[in-house]
């Protein structure tokens, strides 16, 4: 099996390679993985990758599933135009 | 800024539901639904359900969309819908964030229902970015909603109800299906669909997974070995199948994001799907008046989704009415309706998750 044709985060393109390379690198946790590699940030915002990624921690850690957190969500949870925003500032009373 | 006191967000079975339940209550209410068309999966789903006469048992799922629709429509003056229009923030003081068309606004609300229902859950293995790799709901929107086949030959990856009856209906529609492949020693699915495939010669593979597709501008083969009890793949059982798509039906996972956002407390349960919001016994989450239920709070089959939906749909109404006439009896026959669908041993996993949700206490 070759880690780097496995595609973990699709809206960012990082495949199990990247993963496992960082997690070496002793980024253990999905925030730091995030900052490293953006997973979680795409268009989905971690809805494909996260369980991947939280399995991918646990067994480089030895963790149980439910002690490894997935990553914090914050708006916006699409992509929005700044224009958009611009505009809809307008209407905040 | 616009105000509502009830806003539901997604209006497929469960958010639907719920808005019925609460106008019919002579609640008003808002949903806010990010497709052009309310219904959510169930506008794709062409099999019969199962459940009793009052959770639309053998009728087919694109016509519960329609009964329900037209139930809506009885509650029109009280419901108001919003198509087109993307939830993108959730935040403590009751504003959500919407983008409709390209327009972003508020909407400030007293009480909200979070229905996002779940996404599908994906796998990893090697070139698993070739086109025609599917996910099932794709393959679903694809064919039984555009009249559009997925490939020719077509190998399925999960034996669960979506992998068993989206394998049935593609053989309906002329595509041969090479096999069923699931990963775990037993098959997923209600023996019922699994009967069916096996009828027409379909093989169901358990402990056996995809491993990888071969193919350069798309699926041309892929590789699938047997797995130990670790779901460790077998050095030596490695086969080639000739296969021109893939269809993936692994289960789905929660869509918590705007719960999580909000601060929302979030647990881990497998048995409901992975993460999902702690909720009460009255669908409230850990943050007060923003409620949950659906395939959010744990993934079920829709029928499930549609009582929840009318429980919360009561629950949330009860918060802004105060008093409510028949409130008991409603009440009852919603529990005893859930509790139905749950029992027997189908309902074994849902009923163990919700035991784990009950035992992590108050919110």
């Amino acid at each position: 099996m070759r880690d780097d044709k496995i595609i973990i985060c699709r809206c960012e393109d990082v495949t199990l390679a990247d993963v496992k390379r960082c997690l070496e690198e002793g980024y253990t946790n999905f925030e730091d993985l995030k900052r490293q590699l953006r997973v979680g940030m795409g268009p989905c915002q971690g809805q494909t990758c996260s369980a991947l990624i939280q399995r991918e921690i646990a067994k480089f850690t030895h963790k149980a599933m439910k002690d490894v957190p997935i990553q914090k969500t914050r708006p916006l949870i699409i992509g929005v135009e700044l224009r958009a925003i611009k505009d809809g500032a307008i209407d905040e009373s | 800024m616009k105000k509502t006191p009830m806003l539901i967000i997604g209006g497929g079975p469960a958010g639907l539901s719920c808005a019925i339940q609460a106008a019919s209550l002579g609640q008003s209410v808002t949903i806010v639904e990010r497709s052009h068309s309310l219904g959510g999966q169930l506008v794709k789903q062409t099999h019969k359900f199962f459940g009793s006469e009052k959770q639309y048992a053998s009728v087919r799922g694109f016509k519960i969309a329609e009964l329900l629709i037209q139930e809506y429509e009885k509650y029109k003056d009280l419901i108001e819908v919003v198509l087109d229009a993307t939830v993108t923030g959730l935040y403590p003081d009751k504003v959500c964030t919407i983008v409709q068309n390209g327009r972003y606004y508020k909407i400030k609300s007293e009480v909200i229902v979070v229905a996002t229902g779940a996404s599908e859950k994906f796998i990893a293995f090697e070139n698993n970015d070739l086109p025609g790799i599917y996910g099932a709901g794709a393959v679903q929107t694809l064919m039984n909603q555009y009249g559009v086949l997925p490939g020719n030959k077509i190998v399925m990856v999960g034996s669960g109800n979506i992998g068993l009856i989206v394998s049935y209906q593609l053989m309906q529609a002329g595509v041969k299906v090479v096999s069923v492949l699931e990963a775990a020693p037993l098959i997923g699915g209600y023996l019922v669909h699994a009967s069916k495939l096996r009828r027409l010669g379909v093989p169901i593979h358990t402990s056996k997974s995809i491993l990888k597709a071969n193919g350069s501008a798309c699926v041309e083969s892929i590789v699938i070995a047997d797995l130990d009890d670790s779901w460790n793949p077998i050095p030596g059982t490695e086969e080639t199948v000739e296969v021109d798509a893939v269809c993936v039906s692994v289960g789905l996972s929660p869509m918590h994001q705007l719960l999580s956002m909000v601060g929302a407390r979030i647990l881990f349960i497998p048995e409901l799907g992975g993460w999902v919001p702690k909720v009460s016994e009255c669908h409230e989450t850990s943050v007060d008046n923003i409620f949950a239920c659906g395939d959010l709070s744990g993934v079920e089959e829709a029928s499930s989704a549609m009582v929840e939906g009318r429980l919360t749909g009561l629950f949330a109404a009860r918060r802004l009415l105060g008093t409510i006439d028949n409130d008991e009896s409603i009440h009852q026959d919603l529990i005893s309706q859930l509790e139905g669908l749950r029992s027997g041993p189908f309902g074994k996993k849902t009923r163990e998750g919700l035991l784990q949700m009950k035992e992590e206490g108050q919110c």
